[in-house]
């Protein structure tokens, strides 16, 4: 399915990561990173299990701190942010974590209604219903409802965790993985929900992947995480036109083997 | 071993900021009443079953146990008041405890750890939720509260056995055993028996919590914290224990 043009304003970067660098003990992860993301946008960040890319966005969040540099996310730099302030941010940033995340403990509902009841104080009984029914509406998924997570497949995870961080109406979109573990056609159907996503509530979104599919179908750009560092970027075409060994292999075996 | 030293400092600092924190958001808005009460329900209801059948064997085999001493000097007719100073005292809370931290430890050390593993505490924490309070303060406040009354609901049922125990042998009726027991019962027993309840359910809510928050990550993970959770609360109560009746040894003369 051919993605929609967005429109994307290239003089405002909603996140700016400058001179990014973090280590786990004597293993550095990433290597003065550099990385905007423009309003309207969908980034794909590529890049082999165990660059850092779900480092980078747990640093955008918040969830990590880095060793080095700065992360400006909405104007704010998310580093120097107290607690506080931090989790006011975080209103802002929704994150669909690579095996969902969902409560288990939880039905569906309770699932979709935690975020908004604790963030969204002053909601009636009867909008904080209308809420969850029109973003499980939205994610095609509102049968589901009363339904626990165990009793969900794969795909359908997926689609209520997205639920899950649009709820709050966020302005970013943090996605990890996003078709890890699913066939095809599932994919194929989170794709087009990321797309649909973007559309829908005019989110910017970066996508964490290392499916080529999933990157050609959702992305208005791309970066290339290759050890540690970002060093190649611009549309699917541009990124594997090269003769980079370290680039090659990722292509043939999405698209060839 | 410098490294180590180091290690167990680090240790030190963190579990001194999450008694800290602990503190801190117990006594902060917003407050999560809703979860306090399903884990009360959690911590105390679920727990029954098993503490009644305990409660009742270690009234009753104490019981049974501690007749052949008496008989010896023909004080059988004191059974009631040892047995009551000797359940209020020291087995109620110590059995309690003990349970608890076998049952309510381990559930949750597993579950938090579990959650720590599949990212929903950090699902939590990205949505602007404090997980911290959701998650530790609920269950600690849950344990804090509730060991005190399953204590007291053991001491109740443990004398029940002991009661069962005695009229195996000899003709009591429960009006005059339980006359016998609260004579022979103080203030002070009373007291110390809420004192340890309240320190024993402090503990195991925190050891475990703090065990399965801090888990490692992987399935791994989930057994160790569990695992941990236990050893840790008995292991931290069995001290506590020994503090408090040196404590008790020192301020009782006092008091009297």
């Amino acid at each position: 399915m051919e993605k929609s043009k967005a429109i994307i304003n290239y003089d405002k970067a909603v996140i700016d990561v400058d001179k990014v660098s973090k280590s786990f003990g004597d293993r550095q992860i990433l290597h003065d990173v550099d990385m905007q993301l423009f309003e309207g946008e969908n980034l794909v960040v590529l890049g082999r299990s165990g660059t850092g890319k779900s480092v980078l966005i747990k640093l955008i969040s918040g969830l990590l701190k880095p060793d080095s540099g700065t992360i400006n996310v909405l104007g704010e730099v998310v580093n120097d942010l107290s607690e506080r302030d931090l989790m006011k941010l975080r209103l802002k940033i929704g994150f669909s974590f690579q095996n969902s995340a969902l409560y288990d403990s939880m039905t569906v509902r309770e699932n979709l209604e935690f975020p908004l009841v604790r963030n969204k104080r002053n909601l009636t009984r009867a909008e904080i219903n209308k809420e969850v029914e029109d973003v499980l509406e939205g994610v095609g998924l509102l049968q589901a409802i009363n339904q626990m997570p165990s009793e969900l497949s794969g795909g359908q995870k997926k689609r209520i965790g997205i639920a899950r961080t649009l709820i709050l109406r966020p302005d970013i979109m943090l996605y990890d993985e996003p078709t890890a573990g699913l066939d095809p056609i599932t994919c194929l159907d989170i794709n087009t929900l990321i797309n649909e996503v973007q559309e829908r509530y005019k989110t910017s979104s970066i996508i964490i992947t290392h499916d080529l599919a999933c990157a050609k179908m959702v992305a208005d750009r791309m970066v290339m995480l290759l050890d540690g560092r970002f060093e190649r970027q611009g549309a699917f075409s541009e990124i594997f036109d090269t003769d980079d060994e370290r680039v090659k292999p990722f292509y043939d075996y999405n698209f060839i083997v | 071993m410098g490294r180590k030293i180091n290690n167990l400092l680090l240790e030190f600092a963190r579990l001194h900021r999450f008694l800290m924190r602990f503190f801190r958001e117990v006594v902060s808005p917003p407050f999560e009443f809703k979860e306090i009460i399903r884990q009360c329900y959690e911590v105390g209801w679920k727990s029954f079953p098993l503490i009644s059948l305990t409660g009742f064997i270690v009234g009753f085999v104490f019981t049974k146990q501690s007749r052949p001493s008496l008989e010896e000097f023909g004080a059988t007719s004191w059974l009631p008041a040892l047995i009551s100073i000797a359940i209020v005292r020291a087995l109620a809370p110590l059995v309690t405890a003990l349970i608890a931290s076998g049952k309510v430890g381990s559930q949750i050390g597993a579950e938090l750890s579990s959650m720590n593993v599949t990212e929903q505490i950090d699902a939590m924490e990205v949505s602007g939720t404090n997980p911290f309070k959701f998650l530790i303060v609920s269950r600690i406040v849950a344990t804090t509260l509730m060991i005190p009354v399953l204590c007291f609901y053991v001491a109740g049922i443990g004398l029940f056995g002991g009661y069962l125990s005695i009229t195996s042998k000899d003709d009591l009726s429960l009006l005059s055993f339980f006359t016998q027991v609260f004579e022979s019962i103080q203030m002070i027993d009373l007291f110390a028996m809420v004192l340890r309840a309240v320190v024993f359910g402090f503990t195991i809510g925190f050891a475990s919590c703090y065990v399965g928050y801090y888990s490692s990550k992987g399935t791994e993970g989930v057994g160790i914290a569990a695992n941990s959770a236990v050893v840790a609360s008995m292991f931290i109560v069995f001290i506590e224990e020994l503090l408090i009746v040196q404590l008790l040894g020192f301020i009782t003369p006092l008091i009297s």
